[in-house]
């Protein structure tokens, strides 16, 4: 039998309701797993063991009394450290929140506890989710389980990273520029940004707030559709959350791409792309005209902008939110004989460099004299991505493009040239812009055997459509297995 | 373009103390980036309204209920100096 640790969430549900498994000896195996990977992946910061298993010995009782059971009962699910949870130290892996507990819950937290997820602790991510490798957390780099020479991707990359080593079933991420779908891609997992505003951001670390968005990692696409629905939906304590009911996720999952029309972008699957994630993103849409599905070409010219637009906006953004962390309410304080002194003294102390880069360049474009050439324009040319992506969806259901321009790269190769990590986010930053959904399902393995990833965007509100082409995709691709990893009890 | 960015006016707005060598070398990575951010402003966007928030949505507000707020002595428990209920931070003028 296939080790627990490697079940998808539908089939260890299925497990747990058919008796054939306890939600302890779940959550044991991922433990157990955890405790032979991480001393070479390090995907977490906190596992949170005690509390996992009285949560999963709580579901098994609920399961054995015949009590009502939650979507995700008894489910060993990992948490970005930048969601907030009530008991649980909660860093963004930065200095400045070290030893930070907080007094309240995310709502996804509450969400999935309600839904009896069981949480096995907060995951590595870049320092308040600025990065695309996982190498600016403050508690040191995550590991690719595919080749641990190389970077898991991120921000999101001890989210990715757990799924993929078995030491969680699925996790939650956020994704502000490609923070989720990045490291899905690059770790051979289904990563999904849901339309802006259909999860609430309440007690997610704030890094761009018109950008943030939480979303699953997987091993399947039926597993992001149903973590999607416990997750999405309404919530008053975030003013920017879509007050309508969330798009089903699951509904047309198995329906096929027969008569669907599906738009390759020009600008995001050719110039400055890897030749074998060109290879498999063309292999891949051979495979859905096959299908049945009508194959249009499209050009959106402003996409080529959308990068320079984001590195306006988030960094803007960004500096505004992270205003807040300056030795008052929480966190680090290096004291200081004025109030001015200790909050630059605290700031210069609790921030790496990557999050003081983002502030001053942010603080730069809000200041007097450059707000409307940089923030105003960056805005406008936002609007001109929309207009461009809603004339695209009037000929097409859905988009698609390669997720990350290449596979996994070793660790430490772009740290010293921020500019060309940025350009990790190439493709999956026009999605963060216009506000709409985006995926990244696995479709193959480079020559050096690491995954790459397909990414499939549809307009604002269309996850149904989106899930039921991925799902397409994930039947039509070949099985790219699960990483080898070489461990060692620690 | 305005390349020459006064990195001490920008760091002190932002209250981040910095050495000359730190800031030498965020000026210098920071006209890299600016330089390709500068590309937004060879679009032609006369009479383009700016977006701020993706999805037509006016103001969110939500029904005048009370609700208990957090609790206070747990909210205090994480703050790096608090007394009698309040934080606590150094003066703000100096005391000459």
């Amino acid at each position: 039998m296939t080790e627990l640790s490697e079940l998808t969430l539908v089939e260890a549900a299925a497990a747990l309701r058919a008796g054939e498994c306890t939600s302890v000896a779940l959550t044991e195996s991922v433990l157990h797993r955890a405790s032979l990977t991480e001393a070479s992946v390090h995907a977490y910061l906190t596992i949170d063991r005690q509390g996992a298993m009285a949560a999963a010995e709580a579901s098994d009782r609920r399961i054995a009394d015949e009590k009502p059971i939650g979507l995700l009962d008894g489910l060993p699910i990992a948490l970005k450290d930048n969601m907030m949870t009530r008991g649980i130290e909660t860093t963004a892996s930065s200095k400045m929140l070290s030893g930070y507990i907080p007094p309240y819950d995310g709502t996804v937290v509450k969400l999935l506890r309600e839904a009896g997820a069981v949480f096995v602790g907060k995951t590595n991510l870049d320092e308040f989710a600025m990065g695309s490798s996982t190498e600016n957390s403050a508690f040191g780099p995550t590991r690719n389980p595919w080749n641990l020479d190389t970077v898991p991707g991120g921000s999101s990359g001890g989210s990715a990273a757990a799924v993929a080593a078995g030491s969680a079933l699925a996790s939650l991420g956020s994704d502000t520029g490609g923070s989720i779908r990045q490291p899905a891609a690059l770790c051979g997992l289904v990563g999904m940004k849901p339309t802006y505003g259909l999860v609430s951001r309440y007690g997610l670390i704030a890094f761009a707030s018109s950008l943030d968005q939480i979303g699953p990692l997987t091993r399947s696409v039926q597993d992001a559709a149903v973590l999607y629905e416990a997750i999405a939906g309404h919530d008053p304590h975030d003013a920017t959350s879509f007050p309508g009911p969330a798009p089903s996720g699951t509904e047309r999952l198995g329906a096929g791409v027969e008569g669907l029309r599906v738009g390759v972008v020009n600008e995001l699957s050719g110039e400055g792309i890897d030749d074998e994630v060109l290879a498999a993103f063309r292999s891949t849409v051979d495979r859905l005209a096959n299908a049945g599905a009508e194959i249009v070409e499209l050009s959106l010219p402003s996409t080529a902008t959308a990068l320079s637009a984001y590195y306006l906006i988030a960094p803007a953004e960004c500096s505004a939110n992270l205003a807040r962390f300056d030795g008052v309410r929480y966190g680090l304080r290096v004291e200081g004989s004025t109030v001015d002194e200790m909050m630059s003294l605290t700031r210069a102390e609790g921030f790496g460099a990557e999050v003081i880069r983002r502030i001053l360049l942010g603080t730069y474009a809000l200041s007097a004299g450059y707000y409307d050439a940089f923030y105003g324009q960056a805005q406008r040319v936002r609007t001109l991505i929309i207009q461009e992506f809603a004339a695209a969806y009037e000929q097409v259901d859905v988009l698609v493009s390669p997720t990350a321009p290449a596979p996994a790269f070793e660790l430490g190769a772009k740290t010293q040239d921020p500019l060309s990590m940025y350009m990790q986010d190439v493709c999956t930053i026009p999605s963060n812009l216009s506000g709409h959904p985006a995926m990244s399902v696995p479709v193959g393995l480079s020559a050096s055997g690491l995954p790459i990833g397909f990414q499939v965007m549809a307009p604002a509100l269309g996850e149904t459509v989106m899930f039921q082409v991925a799902a397409a995709i994930e039947a039509l691709s070949d099985d790219i297995g699960r990483p080898v990893l070489e461990v060692v009890a620690s | 373009m305005p390349i020459d960015i006064d990195i001490a006016h920008v760091a002190k707005l932002a209250r981040i103390e910095l050495s000359e060598q730190e800031m030498a070398a965020y000026r210098a990575q920071l006209a890299v980036i600016l330089d390709h951010a500068a590309k937004v402003q060879a679009l032609p966007t006369e009479g383009v309204p700016p977006t701020s928030h993706p999805l037509d949505m006016v103001n969110a507000f939500r029904d005048d209920v009370v609700t208990p707020s957090l609790d206070r002595d747990e909210v205090l428990s994480q703050a790096p100096d608090a007394t009698d209920g309040f934080f606590r931070v150094p003066p703000s003028l100096d005391n000459e």
